[in-house]
């Protein structure tokens, strides 16, 4: 059935325009300010090469942990019967509201040379994350997972349930009735999730700098690297490394949409 | 041939019932909301424990919790129909079709085979790729039926299946369904609240009410003879309780009538509608069974008008549509109806 | 008692019709609720723009200090300044003054970038010339106090880390700035003149960072300014750095171009040069500026 088409309504269409130049002017002031003349060498300096290494790695390891610790907290969340779910829930959404340096305090005290885990574990078995790769990837799975459990949490519970009683009913074992019904169905959440996670943990700050440091080549992702570079009046390189993360964030906004089934 | 003996404790219903379908058999499964027919579905697919009972199909136990059997839905060779279908709305046609098939183990070519051939049986040709949200109400039900019955299943549940469809193709499908149903060997329980899917399609026919049965019998013997308003509502017919003495009838709740037959202790009378006239005075002669009552509801029913009289006791009346101006019903007030003996027909409860 | 009214039975209803129930479509666009849009945006852009001069209440251009004053000051001065701004405040009613602490390398680059600075006070002259190449300072630059390394240890030293040399070791965990901050720099220096290669595991943002991963004791030890061991002597230790390892830093401070608060800038700046701004830097363990 066509929508019926909106009358055009100037007023809308002046905030609508407002709206997307606010998002626009600064991604332009981004592309005018760089530095084309030597933007090559800039990019492919050690300090950006190694700090975009550092990203991917550390921003990939840390989705994967998030779908694989946070698919089974969605399941649960979405379908069990247990009681203190609310709080289960909150507690695992607060990152998101927590400023990213509380974050990274918190993790200090839990996971740190003197946290309450960290401490019995470095005892035991010599493994410290803060100032790790792995630190990093800690910090922003902690950040991001979140996001990833509420997507995830969403999709399962808008699903019609009783397409898995009909399955069922037809003689597929559980395990076929989640691959060929439940696993299509949430699909698109899925991919929703998993991109939004990404992107939290590839622009993650605050946490990794306070729980894993920064040292260039070890920890300094993306974000660190321009940071120090802003604050080090080398708006050159800050420049450079923000427009290749906005690059590399746009190539993956596309993939997404496309992977998730177009529209 | 299906043994079920089905007795489950819920928050809101205690369901005991008993019944039998024996292979081939259609039984039409009848009532009201809340009554316990899709609680009764449930428990039969496997997706409600028993609390105690038995369910027998075809001589395997499927669920006994004395025994501690219980065997999963997906171990129940039961095919299901839903009022709302619930085709797979990200796999097409055929592959819906041969979801069941493929479930169980067939290789894909030759369960893709055998769904086509199920789809071209009830003219489904040339919607294999179909997706079902590219299909209309009658499309998607015809490939829900293939997808139950080309599993061969041993039982067929029907849950209200021609609810949705619009009425215009509601009398195609349901003519396609009794061909269907007609042809398989499996025993087939089909909920419904459409007493003409119940009599078109069933051949034996159980009423439930609050999670019990309140009576069994052929379509024609039920709705003959109803025990229960809710079906002499779906019927159409008023339903007295009361007690007889005799040729005097003791109505519950208060009034009194004159039969043509005898009868002693509690009894069910049953008068059509369209056999109580009425009138805006007080009608010559004995005063026999004649009793005034006020309009609480006129309704329009086709090409029929249906007065509601609230008076000692309450009666349905059928009028003409002329009637409406003549009476002035629409203004309400008192009308007085009036039933001839021969009129009321009698039963035990 | 009931007939059923089941599918196709319509009421006869003495009632009034059926009433329409299409809601109507407002298509009127009010031209003024679009001027009112516009100018909305106007005031904004108007309010971004200004140099922020109107909030802080300048003075006169000579005369009593007054209104609100804003110090970008290194994070090393952190306590010494705020006694300061203290003190400053009481000698001068009518005067607030408002610091932003952060390593000076990012203050220089905020206020080159048009940060509204009254006075920057920078713990290198390195970052100083940043502002002064930048023509954002008003007047030569003044050193006004010094400051030396310092390493920072576990309180009670558990490790017995004794010398520049020991922070080598692999096994001790060092943090310190990053090398463009002053201390950082700093830390840089004093490893070249003990002729030591040291591999830290954190390069901080600012000196406040290195002293919060030694207390919290997630590192051994940390390269910070003499000063910050005598602020944390509750918290840590210090092991000192002999005088030829060592290098002493200048700290200048600066009146900045365009300055909202002119006179209490000027005020300030002598105020620190002044003996009641050096006894208190004094306190706090700073060298003289000599």
């Amino acid at each position: 059935m066509d929508q019926e088409k909106q009358p055009f309504n100037p007023l809308l269409a002046l905030l609508a325009a407002l709206a997307a130049l606010f998002f626009v002017f600064p991604l332009i002031g981004l592309i005018t300010g760089a530095p084309w003349g030597h933007m090559t060498s800039v990019i492919t300096s050690k300090t950006s090469l190694d700090a975009l290494g550092l990203s991917i790695v550390a921003s990939l390891a840390s989705t994967v942990i998030a779908l694989a610790l946070g698919f089974p907290l969605a399941w649960l969340l979405a379908r069990g019967r247990f009681r203190g779910k609310g709080l289960v829930r909150g507690l695992t959404t607060l990152p998101m509201v927590l400023p990213p340096v509380v974050g990274g305090i918190a993790l200090l005290l839990a996971y740190g040379r003197r946290g309450f885990i960290g401490q019995p574990l470095d005892k035991a078995t010599g493994i410290s994350l803060p100032f790790t790769l792995a630190g990093v990837i800690v910090a922003e799975s902690f950040v991001a997972m979140p996001f990833f459990v509420i997507t995830a949490e969403s999709g399962l519970r808008s699903m019609n349930r009783r397409l898995e009683d009909a399955a069922r009913s037809l003689g597929a074992k559980r395990w076929t009735v989640f691959r060929r019904v439940t696993l299509p169905l949430i699909w698109p959440s899925l991919v929703a999730g998993t991109v939004l996670t990404w992107a939290r943990a590839l622009g993650e700050f605050g946490a990794t700098i306070t729980f894993a440091g920064n040292l260039p080549g070890v920890t300094q992702t993306m974000p660190l690297a321009i940071y120090i570079s802003q604050s080090s009046g080398q708006l050159d390189q800050a420049i450079a490394l923000s427009l290749v993360l906005v690059v590399v964030s746009l190539v993956v906004m596309i993939f997404r949409r496309r992977a998730a089934g177009g529209g | 041939m299906l043994e079920a003996d089905i007795q489950l404790q819920l928050s809101r219903l205690n369901l005991e019932m008993a019944f039998t379908v024996a292979s081939g058999e259609v039984l039409a499964l009848l009532g009201p909301n809340g009554s316990g027919k899709s609680t009764t579905l449930r428990a039969l697919m496997g997706l409600l424990p028993l609390t105690r009972g038995r369910i027998v199909l075809d001589g395997t136990v499927l669920e006994d919790p004395a025994q501690r059997v219980k065997l999963p839905p997906e171990e129940r060779p039961i095919g299901l129909m839903f009022q709302d279908y619930l085709l797979f709305p990200h796999l097409s046609a055929v592959e819906n079709v041969a979801f069941g098939l493929r479930a169980k183990g067939t290789a894909k070519k030759a369960a893709r085979d055998q769904a086509l051939q199920a789809m071209a049986r009830l003219g489904l040709d040339g919607l294999a790729e179909a997706k079902p949200g590219s299909m209309s109400g009658g499309q998607q039900q015809r490939v829900a039926m293939a997808r139950a019955l080309v599993t061969d299943p041993k039982l067929l549940l029907l849950d209200e299946p021609l609810a949705a469809l619009d009425v215009s193709i509601k009398t195609d499908v349901r003519r396609l369904l009794r061909e269907v149903l007609r042809r398989s060997s499996a025993a087939n329980v089909l909920v419904t609240h459409d007493l003409l899917d119940a009599v078109a399609l069933g051949d034996r026919m159980v009423v439930i009410e609050n999670g019990a049965i309140v009576q069994t019998g052929t379509p024609a013997e039920v709705t003959a003879r109803p025990r229960s308003r809710y079906v002499a509502d779906l019927v159409g017919v008023n339903l007295l309780r009361g007690t007889a003495h005799g040729a005097v009838l003791e109505v519950d709740g208060g009034g009194q009538l004159t039969c043509a037959e005898s009868a002693t202790g509690p009894i069910l009378a049953l008068i059509a509608p369209a056999a109580v006239p009425v009138s805006r005075e007080r009608p010559d002669g004995d005063g026999q069974n004649t009793w005034p009552g006020q309009i609480s509801a006129v309704d329009l029913m086709g090409d029929r008008v249906r007065v509601r009289i609230d008076g000692t006791p309450a009666i349905t009346a059928e009028v003409p549509p002329a009637a409406v101006d003549e009476l002035k019903l629409d203004d309400g007030g008192q009308l007085w109806a009036s039933v001839s003996p021969a009129a009321i027909t009698v039963y035990p409860p | 008692m009931g007939v059923n009214s089941g599918p196709g039975a319509s009421r006869f209803s003495t009632r009034a019709g059926l009433c329409s129930r299409r809601a109507s479509l407002r298509r009127h666009v009010k031209p003024l609720a679009v001027a009112c849009a516009a100018s909305a945006v106007l005031v904004l852009a108007a309010c971004g723009s200004s140099a922020g001069g109107s909030s802080s209440g300048a003075s006169a251009a000579s005369g009593k200090p007054s209104g609100q004053l804003v110090v970008f000051a290194a994070t090393s001065l952190t306590d010494a300044f705020a006694k300061i701004g203290a003190q400053f405040e009481k000698a001068n009613p009518g005067v607030t003054v408002k610091f932003n602490y952060d390593g000076s390398s990012t203050l220089a680059t905020q206020i080159t970038q048009g940060a509204p600075a009254d006075v920057f006070a920078s713990a290198a002259p390195a970052n100083m010339s940043t502002v002064t190449d930048g023509g954002d300072a008003t007047g030569t630059p003044q050193v006004f106090t010094r400051n030396t390394a310092e390493i920072m240890v576990e309180k009670g030293n558990p490790l017995h880390i004794e010398s520049v040399k020991d922070l080598a070791d692999d096994k001790i965990k060092v943090a310190v700035c990053a090398p463009e901050v002053p201390c950082g720099a700093l830390a840089q220096e004093v490893f070249k003149n003990a002729g030591v290669t040291v591999k830290p595991v954190s390069e901080e943002t600012n000196v406040g960072g290195v002293v919060t991963k030694v207390t919290l004791g997630e590192v051994d030890a940390g390269v910070v300014y003499v000063t910050d061991v005598k602020e944390n002597g509750s918290k840590a230790s210090g092991v000192t750095i002999p005088a030829d390892q060592n290098s002493i830093t200048d700290y200048p401070i600066v009146q900045v171009k365009g300055a909202p608060n002119v006179t209490a800038a000027k005020a300030f700046i002598s105020y620190v040069l002044g003996p009641n701004g050096q006894k208190v830097l004094a306190s706090f363990g700073f060298l003289p500026p000599g």
